[in-house]
């Protein structure tokens, strides 16, 4: 329990009738960086809320280093926050706007400035400290409320949607400065959001979030690769995983998954248990787990034909028409298909997954 | 500069700039912004109705001003819409300091300062008040908030008369009837369901991230109110204002019911004025009297009448 900083036990919360989340369970490390992802209306912004206190929990337990803060005051927590609208005070200047917290803290008026110093040096809003928000760019704004967490010391971070509200320049590039801003404070990071290139790209584990439950808690590799369940495996990937709906089928000691006419030999597929004949299940492959014209070792190839093909400058995504349904395979920029050309496809078994059809679950 | 327009052009495939101007002079057609026609059917009718409407709500006011400064002889002359062949304040002077009401001939001015010292604190309190239930109703989701909500706004559809005579036995248990504070009390309370909506919708306008991170930053329910909540919202307090001062200044009904004759607003006083019986009637004075209580609503109007229509405008986009 040593190294545990931010600890939700059982956590349970409903508006009425409306169970948002039930019984949760999730333990951050120090230091860690914890991403909670999920569709809008999972409950991942409202856990972040409990974490923070700003919602009361119908059931359960939240403890921050240690301390049991269930019922304490957000300012009792320990915690600083930055909100996706930025949140800042309109009225006050960008100054005022740090030092808000610790006035209404009764921090000493040097302690005050010394902190602010040191929040706007880190991350350099110094010129923009007489300024009101309207005066700023929707970038400049998000430093500064993020300087709003820093100057108020404490040992978790909260992330509601930062970057949703800036385009995508600006995104990109503040995401990365939240990944520097990591890596030099060290602090615990707990960051909702609904995009996975910012879940992959910041975190040292994700959290994927459906219904008030967490799918799969897991570093970003693990959930990319190995997704545990469906669910987790079509949420995660742009564009998103192939499906093959279809059965397992045991000849001549190699395993197949038959699809609508098509066989897939899923032979060199990592399974968890031995394959039962028989049963229904769903093949999953991600678009660049696909060989176009590339012949894999001891893997059969297929025939398909090239439908829609979209380059998107370093890579080329190909649709195409195979079992009966549109699928999709990303190869090299440079290399160019012409929609109606036939190709040979081959997959790579070794990274795909298969899940239960019934249960959803991987195998 | 222009070498590297003319091989970007060519290298986007357009003409270069020499030829395209020849091109485009010789392009015939429609080119630039369109022209508008000040006087389009569309605008004469716009315009002329907006004209008439106008002049037919002036009028009232040309002819009261017009009789208003006109002596008693030129007004039994009977041309109400003539400008006054003579003018004369004296009907000024004396609706303010001298014309008769009942038994005491001090005129308007005693009403003026019962007026004052009716609305200004009626405004003020019912105003704090509201503005503190708006704020607890929009952001502190207390147990019970919606039900208190609810019997509120039913508070704002039930009509006042109904409620007269059990407020007048109220104040007379708590010994206020007859007095300034009574009246204030109950201005207060009858502005409070419109002021508390206007104000919770205002506040549940504002973005609710602000008030999150202000908790975060450790500020409790007045910190909040006063220094994030209150610089925010200026426009709605001077709608809230607009709406009370108007309100109270131009009550009647709880003037006369809830006060003594001493004490009587502006408003009841006129009447006292216009409608007294004994000798002739004084057109140019009940003109002038008239004129003069309504001049304070107007005035608050105009002054903050550009704030009044942002503050209703923020609301309803937000709201």
């Amino acid at each position: 329990m040593e190294n545990v900083s931010v600890s939700v036990k059982d956590l349970s919360l409903s508006f009425g009738a409306v169970t948002v989340l039930d019984t949760l369970n999730l333990d951050i490390k120090d230091g860690e960086f914890l991403v909670l992802l999920g569709s809008s209306g999972c409950g991942k912004s409202t856990l972040l809320n409990c974490i923070a206190g700003l919602l009361d929990v119908s059931d359960g337990q939240i403890f921050i280093k240690n301390k049991n803060v269930t019922w304490e005051e957000p300012k009792d927590r320990g915690i600083g926050m930055v909100f996706q609208s930025y949140a800042l005070y309109p009225q006050m200047s960008v100054e005022k706007n740090l030092s808000f917290g610790l006035q209404v803290a009764k921090v000493e008026k040097t302690e005050i400035d010394r902190r602010i110093t040191r929040a706007a040096e880190i991350l350099q809003i110094q010129p923009l400290l007489k300024r009101k928000p309207a005066e700023l760019s929707g970038g400049q704004r998000q430093r500064v409320a993020i300087g709003r967490a820093l100057v108020r010391d404490v040992d978790v971070f909260l992330f509601d949607e930062p970057l949703s509200n800036l385009d995508a320049k600006l995104r990109s590039e503040l995401r990365v400065e939240i990944k520097r801003l990591h890596q030099s404070l060290k602090n615990t990071m707990i960051y909702v959001t609904h995009d996975q290139i910012e879940a992959l790209t910041l975190a040292d584990r994700i959290a994927v979030m459906k219904s008030g439950v967490i799918q799969q808690l897991a570093d970003p590799m693990t959930i990319y690769n190995a997704p545990e369940n469906l669910f987790v495996a079509g949420f995660i990937g742009s564009p998103s995983m192939n499906f093959f709906r279809g059965e397992l089928q045991l000849r001549d000691g190699r395993a197949f998954v038959h699809a609508n006419g098509v066989d897939f030999d899923v032979s060199a597929y990592p399974s968890r248990g031995p394959f039962k004949a028989g049963q229904k299940v769903v093949l999953g492959v991600r678009p660049e787990h696909v060989r176009v014209d590339e012949a894999l070792d001891g893997q059969p190839s297929h025939q398909a034909v090239v439908d829609i093909e979209e380059p998107m400058g370093a890579d080329n995504l190909l649709w195409l028409k195979l079992a009966g349904q549109s699928m999709s395979v990303r190869i090299a920029g440079q290399r160019r298909y012409k929609p109606g050309t036939a190709v040979k496809l081959s997959f790579d078994m070794a990274v795909a997954s298969i899940f239960d059809a019934a249960s959803e679950n991987r195998l | 500069m222009p070498e590297i327009a003319a091989f970007n052009a060519i290298a986007a495939g357009i003409e270069p700039e020499a030829e395209k101007v020849q091109a485009r002079a010789t392009l015939a057609g429609p080119r630039g912004r369109k022209p508008r026609r000040a006087l389009s059917g569309r605008n004469i009718m716009v315009y002329g109705t907006l004209i008439v409407v106008a002049l037919y709500y002036l009028l009232p006011l040309y002819v009261m001003v017009m009789t208003s400064l006109k002596g008693m002889p030129e007004i039994r002359l009977g041309n109400i819409f003539a400008p006054p062949l003579e003018i004369t304040f004296e009907p000024w002077v004396k609706a303010w300091s001298s014309a008769c009401t009942g038994l005491n001939c001090d005129g308007l001015s005693r009403g003026f300062w019962n007026s004052v010292r009716i609305t200004v604190p009626s405004t003020l309190v019912s105003i704090a008040i509201a503005s503190i239930n708006g704020y607890a109703l929009a952001n502190w989701r207390f147990k019970g908030a919606d039900l208190f909500f609810t019997i509120l706004i039913v508070g704002a559809f039930i009509p006042y008369q109904v409620m007269i005579y059990p407020i007048v036995i109220v104040l007379r248990e708590i010994g206020l009837y007859g007095s300034l504070t009574g009246l204030i009390i109950v201005h207060t309370i009858f502005g409070m369901p419109i002021l508390t909506l206007l104000f919770r919708n205002y506040f549940a306008g504002l973005p609710e991230e602000l008030f999150k991170a202000a908790r975060v930053d450790g500020a409790g329910f007045w910190t909040i109110y006063f220094r994030i909540m209150l610089p925010m919202s200026m426009p709605i307090f001077v709608v809230a204002m607009i709406l009370q001062v108007t309100g109270i200044w131009n009550d009647f009904l709880f003037g006369v019911v809830f006060t003594r004759p001493e004490y009587y607003p502006m408003t009841v006083q006129l009447n006292n004025i216009v409608n007294s019986v004994q000798g002739v009637k004084e057109y140019n004075v009940n003109m002038a009297a008239t004129i003069l209580t309504g001049a304070v609503p107007l005035f608050v109007y105009f002054v903050s009448g550009r704030l009044f229509v942002r503050g209703i405008a923020a609301g309803a986009v937000k709201g």
